[in-house]
């Protein structure tokens, strides 16, 4: 199949396990997402339901972004030039949430 | 590591000075994670925008048995988005949004396998990965269109919604069927004008994702990687799909779960 004869093209066999660990990340995203399916109706609103919520979307971030984005696997200042300014996400939330309650408050 | 390389073949000279690449990326790979920053940034304001907007809203606050839409306050996500196709007029809470989650993780992890496929030079798998990507891809738009025609059109009943009309300048008591960009007959205006710009900026992003998926299985199958001697468009395009894949997880999350 290969038309160009100036490179032939080996492929290389597949490395059983990271093929596996693969398969584990998307076993995981799977689980938190039941699982976070499961919290929506087994616990009530509230502060609890809200920040298990939040720390189970991170956890997903994590491997997503960790695994398959194959951040985790960088080098160190890669890594930290795309989250420190993640930062900058954090104030905003913050200041913009309190500054819908203050609406509220005067609404 | 690389510093000790450095300062055998550079004495005196850091890994910045030039020469070498310090995040050991290659220049495309670098530059998609610097655009994805941004882009994170857009879709951080776009949900923080939500969530200014609905504290400034009053929550609901009777038992979830008893509720029903109103202008008066935030609805509950899990009483609007309830509809599965084919299965009309069975209310199930949150398992369509579901099972589009987890349709574009699976797209998500067939993409990893294109990526690792591809460092082996193996094409046959990434063409078969990539394929499998873009069905999920493909599928997920499939159902986002379906959400989209059932917002709008409504779960069938009317909702008498308390409505400014611009023209008189009052408020004025009007029934309401589904959803546009002025009323809805789920809750505040703002509730179906959220909706429409989040899910539908996350949409572009699928389906321009789509497309790029679509090009790199096209060149994987022309043999353009081939003779390039790399597969590094896939891991480049890989990245901005996974980042479609998590912008959802956040969406998921705060639009339809909190």
């Amino acid at each position: 199949m290969n038309t160009d004869e100036r490179n032939e093209v080996v492929v290389q066999p597949p490395d059983k396990e990271k093929i596996n660990r693969i398969w584990r990340v998307a076993l995981i995203l799977g689980a938190v997402t039941a699982l976070e399916f499961l919290v929506a109706f087994v616990v009530g609103a509230g502060v609890f339901k809200t920040s298990t919520f939040i720390i189970m979307t991170i956890v997903k971030a994590f491997y997503i972004v960790g695994e398959f984005m194959h951040l985790k696997h960088e080098v160190k200042s890669l890594i930290w030039s795309i989250l420190i300014p993640m930062l900058f996400v954090v104030w905003l939330l913050v200041a913009l949430i309190y500054e819908g309650g203050s609406i509220f408050a005067v609404r | 590591m690389s510093t000790t390389a450095t300062a055998v073949n550079n004495p005196g000279k850091s890994i910045w000075d030039g020469g070498q690449s310090p995040f050991k990326a290659s220049y495309g790979k670098l530059m998609m994670w610097f655009f994805l920053l941004s882009d994170a940034f857009t879709f951080s304001g776009l949900l923080i925008t939500y969530g200014l907007i609905r504290y400034s809203h009053p929550g609901y606050e009777g038992s979830p048995d008893a509720f029903t839409f109103s202008t008066e306050y935030w609805p509950i996500p899990e009483k609007v988005f309830e509809a599965v196709p084919f299965l009309h007029g069975v209310p199930l809470p949150l398992v369509f949004v579901g099972i589009m989650t987890f349709i574009l993780i699976l797209s998500s992890v067939t993409m990893v396998l294109a990526v690792e496929a591809g460092h082996r030079m193996d094409r046959k798998n990434v063409e078969k990965w990539m394929l499998w990507t873009i069905v999920g891809g493909l599928t997920f738009l499939g159902c986002q269109a379906w959400e989209w025609t059932h917002f709008i059109n409504g779960s069938g009943g009317e909702t008498l919604m308390k409505v400014f009309n611009g023209e008189k300048g009052v408020w004025e008591t009007v029934s309401v069927m589904g959803a546009g960009l002025t009323a809805n007959e789920y809750g505040p205006p703002d509730f179906a004008a959220l909706f429409f710009f989040i899910t539908g900026f996350h949409g572009t992003h699928v389906f321009s994702g789509v497309l790029l998926n679509f090009l790199i299985f096209y060149n994987t199958v022309t043999g353009v990687y081939d003779r390039r001697g790399h597969y590094e468009m896939v891991e480049k395009v890989g990245l901005y799909w996974h980042f479609v894949d998590l912008v959802w997880v956040f969406v998921f999350t705060f639009f339809y779960l909190i």
